[in-house]
């Protein structure tokens, strides 16, 4: 009887993590991409200031309305601007932070290419 | 030769590095919100301060006048400093201020009105600060001015006399 008292109890507790677990995932993952404005250097998913919580309301609201993830960054880019999103668009600013990278490697690539490709033939 | 043009490029890669940290030094890396924004105001419906009649926004900014939402809390100090330019505003000119109250306790909220005054048509209330989202604040106080259903300038910060001038000859 214990036993299976107890067997119900582990049931019902892992049942309901389940249950949750999707959505807190995507809310978690959302909330990672947002600067806490008022927070240097924090997301709001490692914030605990007033803002940071009403934002994690309104994206958990707007997960519940149906909305999915591109819309809801879409409309806090519309309330706060670029700013908010961790992940910044290509764009007239951005575009030498997208391009130094890739630049840097085709640069690499042909050192590396002079010195020991050819070098070797 | 080969020596001279390593040479020149990497002074070359030394001043374009330069100017971009050099470009960098300008920009803040705080949140700076842009000012004057036309933007249509958000649609919600949330209850009144001291009722609990649900109103729309509809119903609230109906008029062809300028309001003033106004965001604040009474646990929040700048909005001690601001509020009697607020009593002024709404008492000698033709504006209508709304309060939204922001994560506040309704004693608290009454009590603070009661010691300062009210300048306040109505009060809106946001007990867990997603309203102010709506409205893309971040913070308290902070203050919309409208017209026509259009957000034509946002004050962050309280209320000065400086913004009191600028308001005053944007609803002359």
């Amino acid at each position: 009887m214990k036993f299976l008292k107890l067997l119900s109890i582990f049931f019902f507790i892992f049942s309901f993590e389940i249950l949750n677990a999707q959505d807190n995932d995507l809310e978690n993952k959302i909330t990672k991409n947002l600067r806490c404005l008022v927070c240097q250097g924090q997301s709001v998913y490692d914030s605990d200031s007033e803002f940071a919580n009403s934002l994690k309301l309104v994206i958990k609201q707007k997960l519940n309305e149906g909305l999915n993830e591109k819309q809801i960054y879409n409309f806090l880019k519309d309330k706060y601007g670029e700013w908010i999103l961790y992940d910044p668009k290509f764009g007239k600013n951005t575009y030498f932070l997208w391009l130094l990278p890739l630049f840097l490697f085709v640069i690499g690539g042909a050192i590396v290419f002079k010195r020991f490709i050819i070098k070797k033939n | 030769m080969k020596n001279k043009i390593l040479n020149i490029s990497l002074v070359l890669l030394f001043i374009f590095i330069f100017l971009i940290f050099y470009r960098g030094l300008n920009n803040t890396n705080i949140y700076t919100p842009s000012k004057i924004i036309d933007k249509n105001i958000p649609t919600f419906s949330t209850t009144l301060l001291n009722s609990n009649i649900e109103i729309s926004s509809e119903e609230i900014f109906v008029d062809e006048r300028y309001y003033l939402m106004n965001i604040w809390a009474s646990w929040c100090v700048p909005c001690r400093d601001e509020h009697p330019i607020l009593l002024n505003l709404s008492r000698n000119y033709n504006i209508e201020i709304i309060g939204l109250n922001y994560k506040d306790r309704k004693e608290n909220a009454n009590l603070f009105l009661k010691k300062l005054g009210n300048p306040y048509k109505k009060i809106l209330l946001d007990e867990n600060g997603t309203e102010a989202i709506k409205w893309g604040a971040y913070g308290v106080p902070e203050s919309f001015l409208i017209y026509k259903n259009r957000i034509i300038k946002k004050f962050i910060g309280p209320i000065n006399l400086e913004l009191f001038n600028d308001i005053k000859k944007i609803i002359k």
